[in-house]
């Protein structure tokens, strides 16, 4: 029986011929990431092994940026910890305040992350990678302990949706209103413990930070993993920021699908998804109030990239930031920071009254860098918005795209970038 | 082995931003964890909550982050069980590896109530309610799980396989 491009690579992986949905496998892996509040626990835990060597000090990434630079003495502890684990242990790729950025922005820029690789990571965002056509997921501590020790991590054989995607999207639309449409449509848990296989003509017209977006939110579907075919766009971008070696896997054409959906990229309209779950999606062309706010935040490892930044600098030029509104803008990395400052971005932001973070999670979990009062309202390009996420258990975030993030930071309420 | 307990009872989609907020992530400390289990969802739930008590939840129990704090809150507030519909995948695993017993049953997260008596047998998945008089089948682990579960996780499993 065919393979789906996710169980090909975790076959490989497991040294085994064939594996089918539902199967339980050992496989090895080629990347194992933590961060400052995963990997705390992942340390103590792997303290209590008779392992006591990581497995490959190349193959594991440690990323503080959660609660980094950081927002108080515990976290400043935490972050002491992994340090000195990642001294001991001599870890190739551990990411010092200057070096580091947000953890799913960071690791394919630095290329650690290529096609047909298996990525473990104590973070649930962690499938972002499968945009490179790589098989990850996020994991707990536990799993992240292991993993270092070992290099092997079990896993149950996921089945698959798959997801024809055709056409283009239109102005202002992109990735992350294709992924919240997603996940309107089958539900928070409506990938439980499947792929989320995305292939078609359309895939072409995206691009690779659209595909991290849509990838980076797989698990909101309630995803194993989102993974995309390694194209020539991908293939450039290995190269352009990689120098390890890549392995290209395809779906067989009899590949068996628990269920195809077709999409055309050009029906998707800028979307938003409501309190407090990421599928109360509502289409812009639905909005039937004024929702005023008080807050957007653009960035994330959602949104977070250079093709994010663009945009939003592209509505904010020649604009103001509504007067009382707070807009925080954080771009991923070090890197992107740099180019958007080169591209004029970052003046952009400010003239407009927006403020820009260094690289940090910050808000996104309700950390810190714009946590949300009573009852505030917030538009971010983040990944979830359960009761309390960004601070009161009364406040609401409602998560969007950078264009309808930017788009209501100038009028101060949810708007379409369309109409302004 | 089993659990026993009265019942505290949740919905669908019970996230890991409730069980423990983010605000409590700077500490790992189980101790410290446990005192704000289930906060932004039940603020009675630390003061309600008895050793041997189980949590009875519908769909999609533990969605949200990879977290190993949410199961690890759950545990340590004394909770012996979480019987639920179905639970999320990263919380799924992270339960079973660290040894805080969970168990799949459509029929026990639709019949069983709060405050009922329960009784789960690990070996059989068999759901006892006391109160209510009724049984319900749950999933059974593959038998790679059961190992980890009787070894209280994944950790001592892995020692104990090299041993």
């Amino acid at each position: 029986m065919g393979m789906t491009m996710t169980q090909k690579i975790l076959a490989a992986h497991a040294g085994l011929p064939e594996v089918k949905a539902g199967q339980l496998i050992e496989a090895d892996l080629d990347l194992v990431l933590g961060n400052d509040i995963t990997s705390p626990v992942a340390i103590k835990e792997m303290e209590k092994m008779n392992l006591t060597n990581v497995f490959h000090k190349d193959k594991i990434a440690l990323v503080p940026d959660h609660f980094v630079p950081n927002k108080d003495i515990q976290s400043a502890q935490h972050c002491k910890c992994v340090r000195e684990f990642a001294a001991k242990h001599d870890i190739t790729n551990y990411f010092e305040v200057g070096e580091m950025g947000i953890e799913h922005a960071l690791l394919p820029e630095k290329g650690l992350t290529v096609a047909g690789d298996v990525i473990i990571g104590a973070d649930s965002h962690t499938c972002t990678y499968g945009a490179l056509g790589a098989f990850s997921t996020g994991v707990g501590s536990t799993d992240m302990a292991a993993g270092m020790a070992t290099g092997k991590a079990w896993f149950k054989v996921p089945g698959a949706i798959k997801f024809e995607l055709s056409g283009t999207f239109t102005k202002w639309v992109s990735g992350k209103d294709l992924i919240l449409h997603i996940i309107g449509m089958i539900g928070v848990d409506g990938a439980l413990y499947q792929s989320m296989e995305f292939v078609g003509e359309g895939v072409a017209n995206m691009t690779m930070d659209d595909r991290f977006t849509v990838a980076n939110m797989a698990i909101e579907a309630g995803a194993k993993n989102g993974i995309f075919p390694v194209d020539e766009l991908a293939i450039a971008y290995m190269n352009e920021h990689s120098k390890r070696p890549y392995t290209i896997y395809e779906a067989d054409a009899d590949a068996v699908y628990d269920r195809v959906i077709q999409i055309d990229l050009a029906t998707i309209r800028p979307t938003v998804a409501f309190p407090h779950l990421p599928e109360n999606t509502k289409t812009v062309d639905e909005l039937d109030q004024s929702i005023v706010i008080d807050q957007v935040v653009i960035g994330s490892c959602t949104n977070g990239r250079m093709d994010d930044l663009k945009v939003a600098a592209e509505i904010f030029a020649g604009r103001k930031v509504k007067k009382g509104l707070r807009c925080i803008i954080i771009p991923g990395t070090q890197k992107i920071y740099l180019d958007a400052m080169e591209a004029g971005y970052i003046r952009t932001f400010i003239e407009a009254g927006a403020v820009v973070s260094t690289p940090t999670c910050g808000p996104c979990l309700g950390g810190y860098m714009g946590i949300l009062a009573e009852n505030e309202r917030c538009v971010s390009t983040t990944n979830r918005n359960f009761v309390g996420r960004m601070g009161h258990v009364t406040s609401e975030i409602y998560l969007a795209s950078p264009s309808v993030a930017a788009a209501s930071a100038i009028t101060g309420e949810i708007t379409n970038p369309e109409t302004l | 082995m089993k659990a026993k307990g009265s019942v505290l009872k949740y919905g669908d989609n019970v996230d890991t931003d409730v069980i423990i907020p983010a605000r409590y992530l700077n500490s790992s400390d189980p101790a410290e964890l446990a005192k704000h289990c289930m906060e932004d969802i039940d603020k009675e739930f630390v003061n309600k909550v008895k050793p041997g008590d189980l949590i009875v939840a519908t769909k999609n129990f533990g969605c949200g982050s990879s977290r190993e704090h949410a199961p690890i809150a759950i545990k340590a507030s004394g909770i012996s069980c979480v019987i639920a519909e179905t639970f999320a995948r990263i919380f799924y695993r992270n339960s079973i590896n660290i040894g805080l017993p969970i168990i799949e049953c459509k029929e026990a997260s639709e019949r069983i109530e709060a405050g009922d008596e329960v009784e789960v047998d690990f070996e059989s998945g068999l759901i006892t309610n006391k109160t209510k008089n009724e049984t319900y089948q749950g999933q059974s682990f593959p038998e790679f799980m059961q190992k980890i579960i009787s070894a209280e996780g994944l950790i001592n499993y892995i020692n104990q396989k090299a041993e």
